[in-house]
C-alpha cells in the first residue's frame, strides 16, 4: 500500500500542470467521476445540463463580484501602506455608497433567482410520466422495483449492492489495490453493484422514493439531482436520460457504518434494448407479484 | 462631534437589576424550550394550511367529499406503492397498481396483506402522497390506515381503501402515488399475547 | 494555565486576587480569570477536535481502508464536529466576551460572576461526558453531529451521553449568554450609550439573543430523541405515526442560528482590528450594526435550506431559497464596509491584521459558495458532497477560528503585558493560510466531482485532490503547534513589554487600562470622552 501512496504522491506533486490542463480540458463531459475533475458533470438528461449551467452561472457571478471586491482590497492594501507614506483619512461612512452596494446585489440576486425558480418548476413537474421505478434504501443496499411502463406492470424487482470485489478490497487491511478494479478500463472501486437499475433512454421515468431503516439519499450526479428516501415517507422526481450508458453514484446521506459503500449504477439502454431486458427478467408476470417483504434473515441488523 | 451628557451621574454605573434581567431571558429560555415541543403540533399545522401537506391519516370528511362532482374532463393516474417494513414478516400488495380515475369519483382499490410468520402480529400502515403538494386533495373515506390491523399467524386479508380526489387537484398534477408502508406496533402485538394467550414467537421479528 | 499569575510583581497594591490555585481558578468569579479558563478550554478542544481531523485526513489519504473501521471514521466525524462547535468555536467566542466586554464597556466584571462561574465549569463535565462516549460499549455516537433519526437511535446507549452532553452545554452556552445580555444592557459605563459600543460588544449581544432562543430548542429537540429511544414516544418514528423530517426541522431551526453564533462575534472581532490597523474608523458604524441584526433575523428563516433533498414541496424550496439569498446582502455590506474601512487608510501588517484581512477573503469565498448553495437546483447536486464540506469549512475554519487567532494575537498584549513575537506569529499566520487552503480548496473539486461527505472510502478518481487535501490538513494541523508556541512565548518568556495601548491606531476603553490588564479593572466607572470610544465618529 505504501508503494501505491509513493507513486500518488508524485503525481500530487505535478498537480500544478495536470489542473491546468484538466481547467483548459474542462469542456469534457464527465459521465463518471474522473481523475483530476474539477467541474460538475453536464450529466446525461437536459436537467442535468440546466443544473450545470445554473450552477456555472452563479460561479462566475461569484468569480466576478470577487475580483472586484479583492481587487478594490488588494489595491488598498498595496496603495495605502503606512511603510509608502499613507495617511489615515477621517472620513467613516458615505450613504450613497452603501444605498449602491445594497441595491447592487439585489439586482444580481433577482438575476440568479429567476432561471432557479424556472428550473426548479421544471424538475419539481413529474406529470406525463411513462415509467415509473420504486427506491427502496437499506443499510446497505437498494431495492428497486419496476412499478410501471408504459401503463403495464413489468413486476421487476430486485436488490442492488456493492459488487463483490469492491467489496474484499475494502475491508481493512485487505492488501488489494483499490486501483486494479476496474470495468471497461474505468476504476469502478466502490461505484459498481452486483445489478444495475436499467432504465431505458429517451422515456420521462418517474421515481418514487423512499427507505427501510434510516434515512437514505438517492443521487446519480448524472441525473443532476439526489433525493433523500426517508422511511414512511415517498419521494418523487424524474428524469429523462437522452444518452445510454452506465452512470454512476452514491448513497448521499449519512446510513450507518456502510454508508460510502452503497453506490448506485444506472445502465441506460436503448428502448429496444430496454423492453428485450425487461422482458428477460420478468417471464411470468403472475410469479411473485409486487409482494415486497423481505425475508427476516435479510434484515439488517440493529 | 460632541459626546452626549451621560445619562446617569458621572462615576456611577448605570445600575438596572441584572437578576431582573436574567430572569426576564431565563423567561425566554424557558418560552424556546417549550416552542421545540410546539414546532411538533405547529409543524403539522403549517404543513397542512401553508404548504398544504397533509400528515394526518384521518379520514376525510365525508359532508365535503359528498359536495364533490366529478371532473370527467380530466384523467389522472393514481398509482398505489405498497411496502413492508423489513421488521415485519408481512407480505403486502396493491391488487393494482395503477389505475386512471376522474376526480371527484368516489373510488374503491384493495390491498392484500399476509402475515408469514408463525404468530399473530399487530401492524400499522403509514401513507403517505407523492407529490406532496397533491396531499390535501386528496380524501380517504375509508382506509385500514385508520386503524392498527391485527393479523393471526398466516391470516391474509383484503383491505380497501375508498378515496376521492378533489377536482380542485391543480391541473399540472396528472400523476399521484398513494404509499402504504406497513410497520409492526410492537407494543400492541406484546399485549396481544399478554391477553388472551395465544401461542407463538412474537419475540422472533 | 495560570500565566495571568506569574505576573503579580508588577501589579498595584489593591488589585487582590486570591492566591491558592483552587481559589483562584476553580472558585474564582473574576472575568478576566473566567474568559483565561474559557480560551485555554477551548484550544485544548481545538487541539482534540483536531487530533480527529487527522484520524479522518489519515484514512482519507489515499483510496481503500488502511486506518480504521467504518465505525470508528463514523464516530471521528460525529465527535470532531461537536468538539470543535460546543468545545472550541462558542467556548472561544465565550471567553473573549468574558475577557473583553468588560473592559469594553468600562464595567467592573460581569454582571452575574458567581453563574459565570458554574457556566465554565459545566464545560469540562459535559465535554467528559462527550468524549467518554467513545468509549462506551457498543460503541460510540455514529449518526453525524446532526444526530438525525432513526440513524441516531440505532446505536447503542452513546446517544443518552451525547445527549446530556448537549444538554449541559446548552445550559453554559444559555448561561453565558444571559450573563453577557446582563452585562452590556446594566453595566455600561456612564456615558458608555448602545451605540457608542464597540461593535465587538454588539455582535456579541444580539449573539446571545440568538443563544437564548435557539439553544433551548436543540435541547427539545434531543429531549424528543432521548424519550423516542427510551420511553417509547414517537415523535420522529414513522412506525408509530411520528416523522423523522420533523425533527430535521426542529435541529435546523437551532442549527441555521447556530451557525450565525459562531460567526456574529467574529464579524466583531475583524470590525475592531481592521481599523485599528487601518488608523482610520471602521466605515458604517451603524450600517454594521443593522447588518449584524438583520443576519441574526434571517437566520430564523432560511432553516430548511439544509434540507432540500427532502422532498419540501415546491412552495416551501422556493421561499427558502429566496430568504437564503436575502442573507448575501447584509452580508455583502459587512464585507464592502471592511473594504472601505481599509481604503486611504494607513495600513500596517501586524499578524492580528493579516489574519482579519485573510477572514475577509476566506470568508467571502465561503459565502460564494453558500450562496451557490442556496440555489435548489444545483443545491440538489451539491447537497450532502463534498462541496459542502468545503463550505462551511471556509466559513468556520478560515473564518470563526482565524477570527478567533485573530483576537488572540490582537488582545494577548493586553491579557499577558508582553509581546507575542511578531515574527513567528506571521510564521504561523502564513503557515496556516496556506495550508488551510491547500486542505480545503479541493474539497470543492471533489464535491463538485461527486464525492459525497461523510465517507470513510472512495473511488480512484478522488483519490489525488483527497491527498492533496490530506496533505495540507496535516500541514494545517502542525502549524497550530506554533500558535501554542506563539502564546507560550508570549506569556511567560517574552521580554518585550506592551504599552497600555499596544497598538498605535487602537481605539477604546480596553486600551486604557495597563497591560497586563490589572485583576480589577474599572472598579470605579470611566470618565469617557470620545477619544477613547472604538470608532472614531459614532453618529454613523
Amino acid at each position: 500500500m505504501m508503494s501505491i501512496g509513493f507513486s500518488r504522491m508524485r503525481r500530487v506533486l505535478a498537480a500544478p500542470a495536470l489542473i491546468v490542463c484538466s481547467l483548459l480540458a474542462s469542456t469534457a463531459v464527465f459521465a463518471n467521476p474522473e481523475p483530476w475533475q474539477l467541474n460538475m458533470t453536464r450529466g446525461a438528461t437536459q436537467v442535468s445540463r440546466d443544473v450545470h449551467d445554473i450552477h456555472m452561472l452563479m460561479l462566475w457571478i461569484c468569480v466576478a463580484i470577487g475580483v472586484v471586491v479583492f481587487g478594490v482590497m488588494f489595491v488598498a492594501m498595496f496603495r495605502f501602506r503606512k511603510s509608502k507614506g499613507a495617511v489615515a483619512a477621517t472620513w467613516s461612512h458615505s450613504t450613497k455608497l452603501e444605498a449602491i452596494w445594497t441595491i447592487i446585489p439585489v439586482l444580481i440576486l433577482i438575476g440568479c433567482a429567476w432561471p432557479a425558480t424556472t428550473l426548479l418548476l421544471r424538475m419539481g413537474d413529474t406529470s406525463n410520466s411513462e415509467m415509473t421505478v420504486k427506491i427502496t434504501g437499506y443499510q446497505w443496499k437498494w431495492r428497486y422495483e419496476y412499478v410501471d411502463y408504459f401503463g403495464k406492470q413489468p413486476n421487476i424487482n430486485f436488490v442492488s449492492s456493492l459488487e463483490s470485489e469492491s467489496n474484499r478490497a475494502r475491508q481493512l487491511g485487505s492488501g488489494v489495490n483499490p486501483a486494479d478494479i476496474k470495468v471497461d478500463g474505468y476504476p469502478t472501486y466502490l461505484l459498481d453493484v452486483d445489478k444495475p437499475l436499467v432504465l431505458p433512454v429517451g422515456v420521462k421515468v418517474r421515481f418514487v422514493i423512499t427507505a427501510d431503516d434510516v434515512i437514505h439519499a438517492w443521487w446519480v450526479p448524472s441525473l443532476g439531482w439526489k433525493q433523500d428516501g426517508i422511511p414512511g415517507i415517498i419521494n418523487s422526481t424524474w428524469s429523462q436520460i437522452d444518452e445510454p450508458g452506465i452512470y454512476r453514484g452514491q448513497c448521499a446521506e449519512l446510513c450507518g457504518r456502510d454508508h460510502g459503500f452503497m453506490p448506485i449504477v444506472v445502465k441506460a439502454l436503448p428502448k429496444a434494448e430496454f423492453e428485450q431486458w425487461m422482458a428477460a427478467q420478468a417471464p411470468a408476470p403472475a410469479a411473485e407479484a409486487t409482494a415486497t417483504t423481505l425475508a427476516p434473515t435479510t434484515a439488517p441488523q440493529g | 462631534m460632541n459626546m452626549e451628557t451621560p445619562k446617569a451621574a458621572p462615576n456611577k454605573p448605570v445600575k438596572h437589576d441584572a437578576r431582573g434581567i436574567a430572569k426576564v431571558a431565563l423567561g425566554v429560555v424557558a418560552a424556546s424550550f417549550l416552542f421545540g415541543f410546539a414546532m411538533v403540533p405547529i409543524y403539522r399545522i403549517a404543513c397542512e394550511h401553508v404548504l398544504g401537506i397533509k400528515l394526518s391519516g384521518e379520514a376525510a370528511d365525508a359532508a365535503q367529499v359528498a359536495l364533490m362532482t366529478e371532473d370527467k374532463s380530466r384523467t389522472i393516474a393514481v398509482e398505489f406503492i405498497a411496502s413492508v417494513n423489513s421488521k415485519l414478516p408481512w407480505a403486502f400488495k396493491a391488487e393494482k397498481a395503477r389505475i386512471e380515475i376522474h376526480p371527484g369519483a368516489l373510488t374503491e382499490v384493495w390491498f392484500d396483506a399476509t402475515n408469514e410468520s408463525n404468530a399473530a402480529i399487530v401492524g400499522n400502515a403509514v401513507p403517505s402522497v407523492a407529490p406532496s403538494e397533491a396531499s390535501p386533495y386528496f380524501n380517504k373515506t375509508e382506509c385500514f390506515c385508520f386503524t392498527e390491523q391485527t393479523l393471526e399467524a398466516g391470516e391474509s386479508r383484503r383491505m380497501p381503501v375508498r378515496f376521492v380526489v378533489d377536482p380542485q387537484l391543480p391541473r399540472s398534477t396528472k400523476t399521484l402515488t398513494l404509499s402504504y408502508t406497513f410497520y409492526a406496533n410492537e407494543l400492541a402485538t406484546k399485549q396481544l399475547s399478554l391477553v388472551p394467550a395465544p401461542v407463538g414467537d412474537v419475540a422472533k421479528n | 494555565m495560570a500565566h495571568a499569575a506569574v505576573h503579580d510583581d508588577h501589579h498595584d497594591a489593591h488589585d487582590h486576587k486570591p492566591q491558592g490555585f483552587l481559589d483562584r481558578w476553580l472558585f474564582t468569579t473574576n472575568h478576566k480569570d473566567i474568559g483565561t479558563l474559557y480560551l485555554v478550554f477551548a484550544l485544548i478542544m481545538f487541539f482534540t477536535g483536531g487530533s480527529m481531523a487527522m484520524i479522518i485526513r489519515a484514512e482519507l489519504f489515499e483510496p481503500g481502508m488502511q486506518l480504521v473501521q467504518p465505525e470508528f471514521f463514523n464516530e471521528m466525524t460525529t465527535v470532531h464536529a461537536l468538539i470543535m462547535i460546543f468545545g472550541a468555536v462558542m467556548p472561544a467566542f465565550v471567553g473573549l466576551g468574558n475577557w473583553m466586554i468588560p473592559l469594553q464597556i468600562g464595567a467592573p466584571d460581569m454582571a452575574l460572576p458567581r453563574m459565570n462561574n458554574w457556566s465554565f465549569w459545566l464545560l469540562p463535565f459535559a465535554f467528559t461526558l462527550l468524549i467518554s462516549s467513545l468509549f462506551m460499549p457498543g460503541a460510540g455516537p455514529q449518526g453525524g453531529w446532526t444526530l438525525y433519526p432513526p440513524l441516531s437511535l440505532q446505536g447503542g446507549n452513546s446517544i443518552a451521553f451525547i445527549i446530556f452532553a448537549i444538554h449541559m452545554m446548552g445550559i453554559s452556552s444559555i448561561m453565558g449568554a444571559i450573563n453577557i445580555i446582563a452585562t452590556i444592557l446594566n453595566m455600561r459605563a456612564p456615558g458608555m450609550d448602545l451605540l457608542k459600543m464597540p461593535i465587538f460588544a454588539w455582535t456579541w449581544l444580539i449573539t446571545a439573543f440568538l443563544l437564548i432562543a435557539v439553544m433551548p430548542v436543540l435541547a427539545g429537540a434531543v429531549t424528543m430523541l432521548l424519550t423516542d429511544k427510551y420511553f417509547g414516544t414517537s415523535f420522529f418514528n414513522a412506525a408509530g405515526g411520528g416523522d423523522p423530517v420533523m425533527f430535521q426541522h426542529i435541529f435546523w431551526f437551532f442549527g441555521h442560528p447556530e451557525v450565525y453564533i459562531m460567526i456574529l462575534p467574529a464579524f466583531g472581532i475583524v470590525s475592531e482590528i481592521i481599523p485599528t490597523f487601518s488608523r482610520k474608523p471602521l466605515f458604517g458604524y451603524q450600517a454594521m450594526i443593522y447588518a449584524v441584526a438583520s443576519i441574526a433575523f434571517l437566520s430564523f428563516i432560511v432553516w430548511a435550506h439544509h434540507m432540500f433533498t427532502v422532498g419540501m414541496p415546491l412552495g416551501g424550496e422556493l421561499y427558502f431559497m429566496y430568504a437564503t439569498m436575502l442573507i448575501a446582502i447584509p452580508t455583502g455590506v459587512k464585507v464592502f464596509n471592511w473594504v472601505t474601512t481599509m481604503w486611504e487608510g494607513s495600513l500596517t501588517f501586524e499578524t492580528p491584521m493579516l489574519f482579519a484581512i485573510a477572514f475577509v477573503i476566506l470568508f467571502t469565498i465561503g459565502g460564494f459558495s453558500g450562496l451557490m448553495l442556496a440555489i435548489v437546483p444545483a443545491d440538489f447536486q451539491y447537497q450532502d458532497t463534498y462541496f459542502v464540506v468545503a463550505h462551511f469549512h471556509y466559513v468556520l475554519v478560515t473564518g470563526a477560528i482565524f477570527a478567533i487567532m485573530a483576537s488572540v494575537y490582537y488582545w494577548l498584549p493586553k491579557w499577558c503585558g508582553n509581546m507575542y513575537s511578531e515574527r513567528w506569529g506571521k510564521i504561523h499566520f502564513w503557515m496556516s493560510v496556506i495550508s488551510v487552503n491547500v486542505l480545503f480548496f479541493p474539497q470543492h473539486f471533489l464535491g463538485l466531482a461527486g464525492m459525497p461527505r461523510r465517507i470513510p472510502d472512495y473511488n480512484v478518481a478522488f483519490a489525488d485532490f483527497n491527498m492533496i487535501s490530506s496533505l495540507g490538513g496535516f500541514w494545517f494541523g502542525a502549524s497550530q503547534l506554533l500558535f501554542v508556541g506563539v502564546i507560550v512565548h508570549a506569556v511567560y518568556f517574552s521580554k518585550n513589554r506592551a504599552t497600555t495601548q499596544v497598538w498605535e491606531g487602537a481605539h477604546g476603553l480596553e486600551w486604557t487600562v495597563p497591560s497586563p490588564a490589572p485583576h480589577h479593572t474599572f472598579t470605579t466607572p470611566p470618565v469617557i470622552n470620545d477619544s477613547m470610544l472604538a470608532h472614531g465618529d459614532v453618529t454613523h
